[in-house]
């Protein structure tokens, strides 16, 4: 067997096992992405509008807030703040991960750390930590390629699905559903939790600014009080 | 409903694809400049999302119609309130989405 096929060999197992590490966690994404196409939907975006949000963006959270805000009225600039606030938290996932891909080439670093969402992040990170991937970016792809594939496919079946249900019944209540089932993963001590009381006490204080810009002041007073909070604590 | 043009929310959709992407991959691709982020900065980040994500649910849990409504005739706020306890002790997001929806549908129709 010459060099080449033997390279696209070992491609093709880290892949596979990529991918088989990386199934459970698509599951996953399967409520969140029927809620994005519903909500979406629901707020007057298009098919494709959805789709291309879900795809390139590939952020839950952000998606949502985006769509949550612009059906409540609120400015697209606010909007798209707000999904770049939430999703600046990709830069601690960033770091964490960097040394582990530090000896792929350059086409692989600019592009693999797309697909650095939550779970996919973990997974990958558990396996280089154990030295079992072998630092290769084909197992990370692998490992990004259900969630995202899901992810996308979740959120077509939610418009499809969304258009035809009726205004009585609030499916758009899921995407405060699921804001309250992720907030929970972030309470982890008592100046996370002071951020939360404060951040959304002070958005609702303020609701009344124009362009739903109540929403930056309160997670602005938010994070304020939970640095307090941490720096009384030490 | 929003009022905007497709060109604007696909924009929208463009600068925020973009800035995420930037975000995932700054670290990735500037490794050796910066070592390793330091603890106090971690702490800070964390923050974040616990703050950001409560200013976006509590307006919409807590208020109708832009007043303060914090009466047992507010079902989204009782439905929120239970989901927030089923979503505490399982952290499981199926079924705080199934309890939410099944406590708002109890309430509206029901109750």
């Amino acid at each position: 067997m010459n060099r080449t096929l033997g390279a696209l060999d070992t491609h093709r197992e880290d892949i596979l096992r990529g991918m088989r590490d990386g199934a459970p966690a698509a599951l996953g994404t399967v409520p969140y992405g029927l809620v994005l196409g519903i909500a979406a939907v629901s707020i007057g975006l298009t098919l494709p509008q959805a789709t291309g949000l879900a795809a390139f963006v590939f952020a839950g959270l952000a998606s949502l807030t985006m769509v949550d805000l612009l059906g409540g009225g609120a400015s697209i600039a606010v909007a798209i703040a707000a999904a770049l606030i939430v999703n600046f938290r990709f830069t601690m996932y960033s770091a964490s991960i960097a040394p582990h891909l530090e000896e792929l080439g350059r086409v692989w670093r600019w592009t693999l750390p797309f697909f650095l969402v939550g779970p996919v992040y973990a997974i990958a990170l558990n396996a280089y930590e154990r030295g079992r991937a072998d630092h290769h970016g084909w197992y990370f792809l692998g490992v990004a390629i259900p969630s995202w594939t899901v992810w996308v496919v979740g959120t077509v079946v939610g418009v499809v699905v969304g258009a035809g249900v009726p205004e009585s019944l609030q499916l758009g209540f899921a995407v405060p559903l699921i804001f309250i089932a992720i907030i929970v993963r972030f309470l982890e001590d008592v100046p996370t939790v002071l951020a939360a009381v404060a951040g959304g006490g002070g958005a609702v204080a303020v609701v009344d600014l124009p362009f739903n810009l109540g929403l930056l002041v309160g997670t602005a007073v938010g994070i304020l009080v939970g640095f307090a909070a941490q720096a009384v604590r030490g | 409903m929003t009022d905007y043009g497709s060109l604007v929310i696909w924009m929208a959709i463009a600068v925020v694809a973009v800035g995420t992407w930037v975000f995932r991959t700054v670290f990735v691709v500037l490794f050796g400049l910066l070592d390793d982020v330091p603890q106090r900065v971690h702490r800070i980040l964390a923050l974040i999302p616990a703050a950001v994500i409560a200013a976006i649910v509590a307006p919409d849990l807590f208020l109708r119609e832009g007043a303060l409504a914090v009466g047992i005739d507010n079902e989204q706020l009782l439905a929120g309130i239970v989901a927030f306890v089923v979503a505490w002790y399982t952290e499981n997001m199926f079924v705080t989405i199934v309890v939410g929806m099944g406590t708002l549908w109890t309430l509206l129709f029901i109750v």
